[in-house]
């Protein structure tokens, strides 16, 4: 059997764990009798070991809010072509061209403030069409309304019993549904509660902070639509949700606070359904 | 490209943008710049294709040319400096403190392929069209930079005492 010579390639690909069995097999022979070679490639795994325990704490920061308003679309995408071709970035007008697009932005905005006002006066059609576009927001919004203010019986389980309540919703929604852990963000779990979606059950969570402030997260397994929607923000009066598709999943995030602090909250939620 | 998925790729852009540059509002400021050109060259994105590797690819260029612009102060400090003494370290802290300040040492582009393969997990393939540069050049920066910074942190304190973990 002839082996080839194990390279400087091999050796980096070792410490990175992306060779094949096989070859692996080899390059621990080699190491074998160079403990020299070894004592490289330790060095070599301590010095990764360490960069991410360095700069890992890094994830974990809360955004600042100028980039959290940054992975905000900046423009509405029939604007673009309008936007575009009014500024030459070479010529570094007064404006940036960003701001442009801002003001762009803003003119948009303007627009459809205006068009939902001329639609106000047959408001009854406008909530019925916005009750039909965003259902998941709608519905998790008024769940919150509802018993986010319940003072004496805010959910049906308590975290006290945790097991339980995921026991039973995962029983009762068919597939495997948990709470996010947010206590890092402040938030703790109040409990959760079933409540009736469209067409089943859907799942309600309830988190408060130190100052009482309540959060809920719905998650309905109801979602028919396969495609997978990007993070969306609606308001219904005081409450704010951040809202996104997941395969059957609809989740939605909803509470009285600030964009950015929802914002915050609904990352730190989605990157542990992500991870999960 | 949309919200959702931006978000979730600003931990990571920070986290590189961290390591790369060092301080907190600088490397902020690049995640910013990516975010506005991302936005910007929307266009250029094949919806599909990896997003992750889209944005890093951006942050690359953008630092390639602030650092062009910036000239001779910013360049990466040559073989010579790296053997240049540090301080000894009493405690962790400040050996932390070295890893940072030798991870600033290294050049530019060595950093780069280091910090992608240590933070991002990225494949080689990965980091090459990220950086556009051919696999070979990945190779040999990884190595020279790996080696690079075992020297300057084993010029003083070793690191045999941090385990191993596969």
């Amino acid at each position: 059997m002839s082996k080839l010579p194990i390279t400087e390639a091999d050796l980096h690909a070792y410490v990175d764990a992306v060779l094949p069995d096989d070859r692996r097999a080899e390059v621990e022979d080699f190491l074998a009798a160079q403990p020299e070679e070894a004592s490289r490639l330790f060095a070599y795994q301590a010095q990764k070991d360490a960069l991410r325990q360095l700069f890992n704490p890094v994830l974990d920061e809360s955004l600042p809010a100028e980039l959290l308003e940054l992975a905000e679309k900046p423009i509405v995408p029939a604007m673009e072509a309008m936007a575009t071709p009014a500024v030459d970035m070479k010529r570094r007008p007064f404006l940036s061209r960003w701001s442009m697009q801002r003001i762009a932005a803003s003119f948009a905005i303007a627009l459809l403030s205006g068009l939902a006002g001329w639609l106000g006066h047959g408001q009854y059609q406008a909530t019925e069409r916005m009750a039909q576009m965003t259902p998941l927001a709608r519905q998790a919004a008024v769940a919150h309304v509802v018993y986010s203010p319940d003072i004496k019986r805010p959910v049906e389980v308590t975290a006290d019993q945790e097991d339980q309540l995921v026991k039973w919703l995962t029983k009762r929604l068919g597939t495997p549904v948990s709470p996010p852990k947010l206590g890092t963000l402040g938030y703790e779990l109040i409990g959760g509660r079933l409540l009736p979606g469209n067409a089943g059950p859907v799942a309600q969570f309830m988190y408060h902070d130190s100052s009482g402030q309540r959060l809920t997260l719905y998650v309905s397994t109801e979602q028919t639509v396969s495609r997978d929607t990007g993070f969306r923000f609606a308001r219904e009066g005081a409450v704010n949700v951040f809202y996104w598709v997941d395969g059957k999943f609809g989740y939605a995030l909803s509470a009285g606070i600030d964009k950015g602090e929802l914002a915050r909250v609904a990352t730190a939620v989605y990157d542990q359904l992500e991870n999960k | 490209m949309d919200s959702r998925t931006i978000l979730a790729e600003l931990p990571r852009l920070r986290r590189y943008a961290r390591a790369m540059v060092g301080d907190r509002a600088v490397a902020d400021d690049l995640v910013q710049d990516t975010l506005e050109r991302g936005w910007l060259r929307l266009a250029q994105w094949r919806p599909g294709s990896d997003l992750r590797a889209w944005l890093f690819g951006i942050m690359h260029n953008l630092r390639v040319d602030q650092l062009r612009c910036q000239g001779p102060n910013t360049q990466p400090l040559g073989e010579a400096e790296s053997e240049a003494p540090m301080r000894a370290t009493q405690s962790d802290r400040l050996e932390v403190n070295d890893l940072a300040a030798a991870l600033a040492r290294l050049p530019e582009e060595q950093r780069a392929v280091l910090l992608l393969v240590a933070l991002e997990e990225m494949s080689y393939e990965q980091i090459a069209s990220t950086l556009g540069i051919p696999l070979g050049t990945v190779m040999s920066r990884l190595s020279r930079g790996r080696e690079r910074l075992r020297l300057m942190l084993d010029g003083h304190h070793p690191v045999a005492h941090l385990r191993v973990v596969r």
